[in-house]
C-alpha cells in the first residue's frame, strides 16, 4: 500500500540518473534489473513527512543476468539444458530469457510459451533429471511493467543432488502460464493455490479452482494491490490502524 | 403424489437425484431401478478423526471408496501476506505459527533464507547452529509423538494418545526452560538466537535423554507387535516410489517407499554432515512402514540431541554485526522485563547514539539486499522450503512456504481410492498433515 | 464432608436454580472444535498430566448434538465461519462457548483478510481466554470460571429477566473508543 508513490511524487525527476556512480551509496545489485523506483522513506505522501527524507529516491534492482562461468555444477546444468533444447530443435536463447546466479543459487528465466518443453527436458534428460518439483510460488511485482506476475518453481534432482530455480513471468493484462501438472503432477494444488492468491491462470490445469479462499471470494488476496484487509484496533480513547495503514519505513 | 419424489437431473457425471420429501420406500425403489448407488459422504471440516479442519469428500459404493477428494483452506490465515507488513525479525513470530507442531523448523527455514539474503551465513556462531539443531531434533521428537498419539486415537486406541502426550510434555518442559514458551516460540532469529540457553539446561537435557530412552520402547511394546494395530495399518495407504515422486511426497512417506532421501544427508544445512545418524527406510510403502520409520527417527533424533550436548561450546549465539543483532543483552530483570540493567544504564545515561541505534533497529529493523532465495530443511513431515524475496527494504517482499503437509496431502486420493472407508482415517493419519501448515 | 449427617432428617433445601446449576456444571460435555495451535493445548489438557477428567469433562464429543460447551480453539477463517455457526446451531440448549486463545477472541496478530476478527462476530461467547496459545492451566481456569457462571445461571422467568437486563446494559454501554482512563 504505502510502497506505491502517489500524487506529485511520481512527477519529480529521478536525480539518481544524473549523479555519478561513486556519489551513491553502495547497492549490492547496482547493475541489476530495475523493478521499481522508491521515493521517500516513511510512507507519508501528503506533505506530512518532516524528516527530510521525503525526497529520497532509490532504485529497487533485482540481480541481473550472470555471465559464464557460473561456478559449481551450474555450468554443467546450463550446458546440458541448452544442448538438450538444441537437440529438440529449439534455439536456447529463445527459450531461456536469462540466467541469473545469485547467492549460490541458479535461476533460469524461461519464456512462458516454452515452459512445458523446458520442464519436460529438465525432468527427462538423463544428465539433468530434476525429478522433484517443490511447487510454485507466485510473486507480484506491480511496477515491473509487462512482467508483473512471476511464477517461481524450485526443481530438485535426487539423482545428482542439485537444486535449481525456474522463473516465468506473465503480464497482468494476460496472466496466462502453461500448467506443469502434466509433467509434475505435484503442482496440481500448488498451481491452484497460486491462482487463488495471484490470479495467474495455468492453462491446461485439469481443475483450476480456488483452494484456500471460499469459492465465492472476490479478488486475489496476495497480490500487492489487494489490501491486507486488517481492521483498526480500538483501545480506550485510542485507535491503532491496521498494519498496512500505519506509517511505516519503506 | 403425482411427481416422483426423487427428481433426476442429467449432469456431465451421470444422473443426480435430489430427494425432497415423499415416501422413503419409493425413493429407494426408484434409485434401485436406476442401478446407481453412488453416495457422496462429506467428512469434516469439523470431524474428530480428520486431523484438524480437513474436509474429505468421499464417494462410496457400499464400504468401498471409489473417489476421494480433499477440501482445504478452512484454516487459511494469510500469514504470507501478513509477513509483508512486518520487519524481517518480526517475521519469525509469524512463521512459527504456520505448522504449529514444528515451530523450530519453520523458524530455521525462514532464518536460513534471510541469512543467505543478507550474506551472513558464514558468520552465524557455532553455538547458535548447534542449539538450532538441538531444538529441531527435540521438535522432531515432539512432532512424531503427536503424530503417533493422534494417529492412535483416530484408530480408537486412546492409551497410545495418553502415552504420546505424556512424553511430549517432557519436551515441552524443555522448550519452556529454553525459550520461555511451550509453543510458538519465535526463538530462532535471523542472525542466531534470541537468547542463550539458561543455566542447568544441559543437565535437564541429559535427564530427558535418559527418560526418553526408557520410554521409547514402550511404544514398541504397545503398538509395534500389536495384532490389531498391524491389521489396521499394514498395506493401508499404499503409495509406491513412482507415486511419491510424481506427487512430490517427501518425508516418512517417501522413505516408506524405500528411498533414503533426507535433506539432512543429501543437502546438509546447519552442519548436519558432522553428526552421526542414520536415515531409516522401509519397503512396505504403507502406513505401518511410516509408523516404524517415525519410531526409528525418534531414536536417531535422541542420538543427535546427545551429540549436540557434547558439541555445545561457550560462545555468542548471535552474529557480531551490530546492524543486525539487537544490542540488548536480554536478562530477566526484577521488573519482569527483558532488558539488562547495564544496557539501559548505558543508553539512557551515557550514549545517546546507542539509544538511537537501539530504537531504529527495533522499530525500523535492518535492510536486506534485493534478491530471492530458497532455503529448505527436513521437517518431520518432509521438505520444508522457504522462498523469500526481498526488494531491499526493511520488510519481506514475498515469503512463500512450501509446506510438506500441503504437498503430501495431495497423495490422499491415491492412497484411499479403492480401499475401505475406515482405512481412509489410517491413510490420512499416516500422512500426518497439520492444517496450520497446509493452509498457512 | 459429612454435611449430610448434620442435616435434620437428611433434608437439604435449595432453589431449583441452584440445584440445576449444580448438576449442569458438573457434567459439561465439550464439543471438539479444535482449529489450530490451541487445539493441541486443548488435547494436552485432556491428556494425562492435566487430566480434564477431574472436572467431569474428559469426554470430548464428536457430535455437536451431544455437547453443550464449544471450546473454539484457534483462529477462525472466513471459510470456517459458516461451519462454526452451523455446529453451534446444532448444539442443544443450554450451551456455552469458550473462546480459547487470542485469535478466536479478537483475531490476534492475524489482523488480515483471512481471519474473522473475533469469534463473537458469529456466536455469543461466555469466556474469553487470552494467550497464544493459553497454557493448559489457563484453559482449566477458564473452565472453572465457566462452571461458576453455570452454577449461578437463572431459569425460566428469571432467565428472561436476566437476558433483558443484560441487553439493556449492553445498549447503554460506552463504546471502547469513548472510554477514558487506564487500559483495564
Amino acid at each position: 500500500m504505502t510502497d506505491q508513490p502517489k500524487g506529485g511524487a511520481q512527477d519529480r525527476p529521478n536525480p539518481e540518473k544524473e549523479l555519478s556512480e561513486q556519489n551513491l551509496p553502495g547497492q549490492r545489485c547496482y547493475h541489476g534489473e530495475e523493478i521499481r523506483v522508491q521515493r521517500g522513506m516513511f510512507g507519508a505522501e501528503n506533505g506530512g513527512d518532516t524528516s527530510g527524507y521525503g525526497g529520497l529516491v532509490r532504485s529497487v534492482r533485482l540481480p541481473g543476468p550472470a555471465s559464464r562461468p557460473y561456478g559449481g555444477y551450474f555450468d554443467e546444468v546450463a550446458d546440458e539444458l541448452e544442448g538438450a533444447l538444441e537437440e529438440q530443435g529449439l534455439i536456447p536463447e529463445n527459450a531461456i530469457e536469462k540466467t541469473v546466479v545469485d547467492r549460490g543459487e541458479l535461476t533460469f528465466h524461461i519464456e512462458r510459451e516454452h515452459l512445458l518443453q523446458v520442464a519436460r527436458t529438465l525432468r527427462d534428460d538423463p544428465a539433468l533429471r530434476f525429478e522433484l518439483c517443490t511447487g510454485v510460488s507466485g510473486v507480484h511485482y506491480p511496477e515491473d511493467k509487462g512482467r508483473e506476475l512471476h511464477a517461481v518453481y524450485h526443481l530438485r534432482s535426487l539423482t545428482h543432488g542439485r537444486l535449481i530455480r525456474v522463473e516465468v513471468s506473465a503480464p497482468d493484462r494476460d496472466p496466462h502460464i502453461p500448467s506443469l501438472v502434466a509433467v509434475y503432477p505435484t503442482n496440481d494444488w500448488h498451481e491452484r493455490e497460486t491462482y487463488d492468491f495471484f490470479g495467474l491462470v495455468f492453462d491446461g490445469h485439469p481443475a483450476l479452482t480456488r483452494i484456500m479462499m471460499p469459492d465465492d471470494w472476490q479478488g486475489f488476496p496476495q497480490r500487492k494491490d489487494y489490501p491486507l484487509g486488517g481492521i483498526a484496533v480500538e483501545y480506550k480513547g485510542a485507535q491503532i490502524p491496521a498494519p498496512d495503514q500505519r506509517r511505516s519505513y519503506s | 403424489m403425482s411427481t416422483s419424489p426423487a427428481q433426476a437431473r442429467e449432469t456431465t457425471e451421470g444422473p443426480v437425484y435430489t430427494v425432497t420429501g415423499g415416501d422413503w420406500d419409493e425413493v429407494v425403489q426408484s434409485a434401485a431401478k436406476a442401478d446407481d448407488e453412488r453416495i457422496v459422504v462429506n467428512m469434516g471440516p469439523q470431524h474428530p478423526s480428520t486431523h484438524g479442519v480437513l474436509r474429505l469428500i468421499l464417494e462410496i459404493d457400499g464400504e468401498t471408496v471409489t473417489e476421494a477428494r480433499c477440501g482445504i483452506g478452512y484454516l487459511h490465515t494469510g500469514i504470507e501476506k501478513n509477513l509483508e507488513f512486518r520487519t524481517w525479525t518480526q517475521g519469525t513470530t509469524f512463521v512459527t505459527r504456520m505448522d504449529y507442531l514444528t515451530p523450530f523448523f519453520n523458524e530455521t527455514a525462514y532464518c536460513l533464507g534471510v541469512e543467505r539474503l543478507l550474506g551472513i551465513e558464514d558468520q552465524i556462531p557455532d553455538r547458535a547452529t548447534v542449539i538450532r539443531v538441538l531444538l529441531m531434533e527435540l521438535n522432531r521428537l515432539s512432532s512424531h509423538l503427536v503424530c503417533i498419539a493422534t494417529g492412535g486415537m483416530e484408530l480408537g486406541a486412546t492409551t497410545i494418545m495418553i502415552y504420546g502426550f505424556r512424553d511430549r510434555e517432557l519436551i515441552l518442559d524443555l522448550y519452556e526452560l529454553i525459550t520461555g514458551l511451550r509453543m510458538n516460540h519465535a526463538f530462532i532469529r535471523p542472525g542466531g538466537l534470541a537468547q542463550d540457553l539458561p543455566a542447568g539446561t544441559v543437565d535437564r537435557l541429559r535427564d530427558f535423554v535418559k527418560t526418553m530412552r526408557k520410554n521409547l520402547p514402550e511404544y514398541d511394546k504397545l503398538a509395534t507387535g500389536n495384532p490389531i494395530f498391524k491389521a489396521r495399518m499394514q498395506d493401508i495407504g499404499y503409495l509406491d516410489l513412482t507415486g511419491c515422486m510424481a506427487l512430490g511426497a517427501t518425508g516418512p512417506i517417501l522413505r516408506s517407499a524405500g528411498l533414503a532421501h533426507d535433506l539432512r544427508k543429501t543437502d546438509p544445512y546447519c552442519g548436519y554432515e558432522e553428526y552421526d545418524f542414520e536415515i531409516p527406510t522401509a519397503d512396505t510403502c504403507d502406513a505401518y512402514g511410516r509408523f516404524l520409520i517415525r519410531l526409528e527417527e525418534m531414536r536417531q533424533s535422541l542420538r543427535i540431541v546427545e551429540q549436540c550436548i557434547d558439541r555445545l561450546e561457550p560462545g555468542p549465539v548471535m552474529v557480531g554485526d551490530k546492524k543486525i543483532a539487537w544490542p540488548a543483552q536480554l536478562a530477566l530483570g526484577p521488573d519482569g522485563l527483558g532488558n539488562s540493567l547495564d544496557h539501559i544504564k548505558k543508553i539512557m545515561g551515557t550514549s545517546m547514539e546507542a539509544l538511537i541505534h537501539h530504537f531504529k533497529l527495533v522499530t525500523e529493523g535492518f535492510r536486506v539486499p534485493a534478491g530471492q532465495v530458497y532455503a529448505a530443511v527436513e521437517s518431520p513431515k518432509g521438505e520444508l522450503g522457504a522462498h523469500i524475496g526481498s526488494d531491499g527494504g526493511t520488510r519481506p517482499f514475498r515469503v512463500h512456504f512450501r509446506d510438506p503437509s500441503f504437498t503430501n496431502l495431495q497423495a490422499m486420493a491415491a492412497m484411499c481410492e479403492g480401499g475401505q472407508v475406515a482405512d481412509v482415517i489410517v491413510a490420512v493419519a499416516s500422512i500426518d498433515p497439520v492444517m496450520g501448515g497446509v493452509d498457512r | 464432608m459429612g454435611l449430610e449427617e448434620k442435616l435434620p432428617s437428611g433434608f437439604l433445601l435449595t432453589t431449583v436454580e441452584q440445584a440445576s446449576g449444580w448438576v449442569r456444571k458438573a457434567s459439561v460435555f465439550p464439543a471438539t472444535f479444535g482449529l489450530a495451535c490451541c487445539a493441541i493445548e486443548m488435547m494436552t489438557t485432556g491428556a494425562g498430566r492435566y487430566d480434564l477428567a477431574r472436572f467431569g469433562m474428559e469426554v470430548f464429543r464428536g457430535s455437536p448434538r451431544q455437547a453443550d460447551l464449544m471450546i473454539v480453539a484457534g483462529r477462525v477463517s472466513q471459510k470456517m465461519a459458516p461451519v462454526l455457526r452451523q455446529v453451534y446451531d446444532q448444539m442443544p440448549n443450554p450451551k456455552w462457548v469458550i473462546s480459547m486463545g487470542v485469535c478466536a477472541s479478537s483475531g490476534g496478530m492475524f489482523n488480515n483478510y483471512a481471519i474473522v476478527q473475533g469469534v463473537d462476530h458469529i456466536v455469543p461467547v461466555d469466556i474469553y481466554l487470552p494467550g497464544c496459545p493459553p497454557r493448559p492451566e489457563m484453559l482449566m481456569d477458564a473452565i472453572l470460571k465457566l462452571h461458576q457462571k453455570i452454577q449461578s445461571s437463572k431459569l425460566g422467568v428469571n432467565a428472561e429477566e436476566a437476558a433483558r437486563e443484560a441487553e439493556e446494559a449492553a445498549l447503554k454501554a460506552l463504546p471502547t473508543i469513548e472510554m477514558k482512563g487506564l487500559l483495564r
